[in-house]
């Protein structure tokens, strides 16, 4: 049978080739668009949970809802550790976040400021790798790391000096002045262009919020493993005094910012599959229509049509797989290539990225399912085409086939 | 006329009728067609073109249903069968010659011999054997690997009769196996057909106006207008 369908397909060879070359086409294209689309959201999933959030964040209950240094929180004793021993944890990053003006010379600007211990941050924002200019700080130091887009504004550079000023812990008044050891430039334009990191003690001191944190951000080795270790959290903590959040809950709009773009690259999709269905419904209808006669023939012979019916849907089969298949070994190489070298855009569009907060950049994934979901959607196509040869063969009369398939 | 009675019936037709309705115009195929036909018989039905000779051999061989009437072969109301239960019956006791030679494009001519018998679940070496003695029979055994498009007309068609042959059916019913092909071809084919019958025993009818087909078969049974005009059995 599997011989006798393999021959077949290649009874005409132009027009299996034609069939496969299209869906190869529709396969490379689409696992393109697809492995764009794809990494686009992983890079800006990754930008803002690696580069910000983290996937799980601690914090007092209904700090989320109110993002307001009073609602800072003194950390159990040994809560960090804890989360740390959790299986599936790389590790948990303390942090205090509020906001600041910053001055320097007569531009002033409002500045996130994020307390941070430096060797715990490098697990979550690689902080160190994202220098550009100057050099990270160390825990103990009076000094702050800044966004580039932030001293472009302020007109600063390395060695500067930045004075902040804020409200801190509980109304307190909150002013101090740090050399600028470093810049650092994120993926998120908006996180460049106002983030200050500071040493988590300095940022305590200035905010008067000795041994308080407004957060305790955990990175897991995996992202497949957010679920399992928010709930080992929870398990370990008061629910009544403390939120354990993961990064879709706080970050609803990216969620949904992702899911509409999402369902446009879908119809787009749906549409380019829809010109190579007609190409594969063509194909599937002159294999019937033109061996119709052989189809009585086979009838009459004493071919049951189920087997008949297998024959022809495994002819079916073995021309999408081999078109699928040759697909991915084409697509596959290019997808790697792109998926490490992402496409940088040139200069004149970044602002206007920029201007929506998206990095310039065309990031790529190679994560199996832009692979695999083609396979489905051929498979499918495949499936449903396959029914007008099947239901034909069913109804079919072997004389009036092998007097109309003359 | 005259009807063979002296050996087992095998093929028995009782006032068959076939109609066709074609658009709005009913065309009468077959009317009160009785026929009788004995195992081992060569026999060939004779007739202009539209005398109903293929309807008639389509009908024997369960591919279409008469109008009216009964049709028993082997013993068996074949009209009163299920489609699955009448490919089933066709592929054990009947084998077709059809006048365009039915190969199958994509397979060998030693796998097209096979064909029936694979349907039918043949042992392997059992088949393999089977097929290439046949294929010897007929003076192809040198042609068993290579496709039908490199093969000439009457060879087809030899390989289209031993593949019929090939799987012992009880019956053979050839549909014009003749039209296609020079003389030669035509006469080698009917020496070898009629040395199956005699050989293998099987019962050989053929639906034709070839003249030497009609020489060669020992009843010639004449239909026109869808009647049976006349039944000549020769010694």
């Amino acid at each position: 049978m599997f011989k006798l369908a393999w021959r077949n397909i290649w009874r005409n060879k132009r027009r299996t080739i034609i069939t496969i070359v299209s869906i190869v086409f529709a396969v490379i294209l689409s696992s393109l668009m697809r492995s764009m689309q794809l990494g686009s959201y992983e890079r800006m999933i990754d930008n803002s949970v690696r580069f910000y959030t983290g996937y799980i964040q601690v914090h007092k209950l209904g700090y989320w809802d109110e993002q307001v240094l009073d609602n800072a929180f003194y950390p159990p004793k040994g809560l960090q550790e804890q989360i740390e021993s959790l299986d599936g944890v790389e590790a948990a990053v303390p942090r205090l976040e509020s906001f600041a003006l910053a001055s320097h010379g007569t531009r002033t600007k409002g500045a996130l400021i994020i307390g941070v211990d430096p060797e715990k941050e490098s697990h979550l924002t690689e902080m160190e790798k994202k220098i550009t200019e100057g050099t990270m700080v160390g825990l103990n130091e009076p000094r702050v790391v800044m966004g580039s887009g932030l001293a472009d504004y302020l007109n600063m550079k390395v060695g500067d000096t930045l004075v902040l000023i804020s409200q801190g812990y509980h109304g307190v008044n909150a002013a101090g002045k740090y050399a600028v050891a470093g810049l650092v430039e994120f993926g998120l334009p908006q996180l460049t262009n106002q983030v200050v990191f500071m040493p988590l003690p300095a940022a305590q001191y200035f905010y008067g919020a000795d041994g308080l944190l407004t957060a305790i951000a955990v990175v897991t080795d995996q992202s497949g493993y957010v679920d399992d270790v928010r709930e080992a959290i929870l398990g370990d903590l008061d629910s009544s005094a403390y939120e354990v959040m993961d990064w879709k809950t706080m970050m609803p709009e990216l969620i949904q910012g992702i899911e509409i773009d999402n369902i446009s690259g879908i119809i787009m999709l749906l549409l380019l599959y829809l010109v190579i269905g007609f190409g594969m419904f063509g194909t599937f209808l002159m294999m019937t229509k033109e061996r119709l006669y052989e189809f009585g023939v086979m009838l009459s012979v004493g071919m049951h049509r189920s087997r008949l019916q297998l024959l022809i849907f495994s002819e079916i089969v073995l021309l999408a797989t081999l078109a699928v298949l040759t697909g991915f070994a084409l697509s596959l190489p290019v997808i790697n290539y792109f998926s490490q070298n992402p496409i940088s855009l040139p200069e004149e569009y970044k602002t206007a990225f920029e201007k929506f907060d998206i990095e310039p950049i065309y990031a790529f994934s190679n994560e199996p399912i832009v692979f695999t979901s083609q396979a489905w959607v051929v498979f499918f196509m495949a499936l449903v085409l396959s029914a007008y040869p099947l239901y034909k063969i069913w109804k079919i009369d072997p004389v009036t086939a092998m007097r109309e398939g003359r | 006329m005259e009807t063979v009675t002296d050996k087992k019936i095998v093929i028995e037709t009782r006032d068959i009728a076939k109609v066709y309705q074609d658009s709005k115009i009913a065309v009468q195929a077959l009317r009160d067609v009785d026929l009788e036909i004995s195992e081992g018989e060569f026999t060939a039905i004779v007739g202009p073109s539209g005398s109903g000779k293929t309807t008639l051999l389509n009908i024997i061989g369960g591919l279409d249903n008469p109008t009216s009437g009964t049709i028993r072969v082997a013993g068996r109301d074949i009209s009163k069968l299920k489609d699955s239960e009448r490919i089933d019956f066709r592929l054990h006791n009947i084998g077709f010659v059809f006048q365009q030679y039915n190969l199958i494009p994509v397979l060998t001519a030693r796998e097209n011999v096979e064909f029936i018998m694979l349907l039918q679940k043949i042992p392997v070496h059992e088949m393999k054997a089977r097929s290439l003695h046949l294929l010897e029979e007929v003076g192809l055994k040198e042609k068993a690997n290579v496709r039908p498009s490199e093969l000439s007309g009457g060879q087809q068609q030899r390989v289209a009769v031993i593949r019929a042959l090939a799987s012992r059916p009880k019956f053979i019913l050839a549909d014009e196996p003749t039209a296609n092909l020079d003389s030669a071809s035509a006469a080698n084919l009917l020496d070898m057909m009629a040395r199956m019958n005699q050989e293998e025993g099987m019962t050989f009818i053929f639906s034709t106006h070839d003249q030497r087909v009609i020489d060669k078969a020992r009843r010639v049974v004449t239909l026109e207008d869808g009647i049976i005009k006349s039944d000549e059995i020769r010694s």
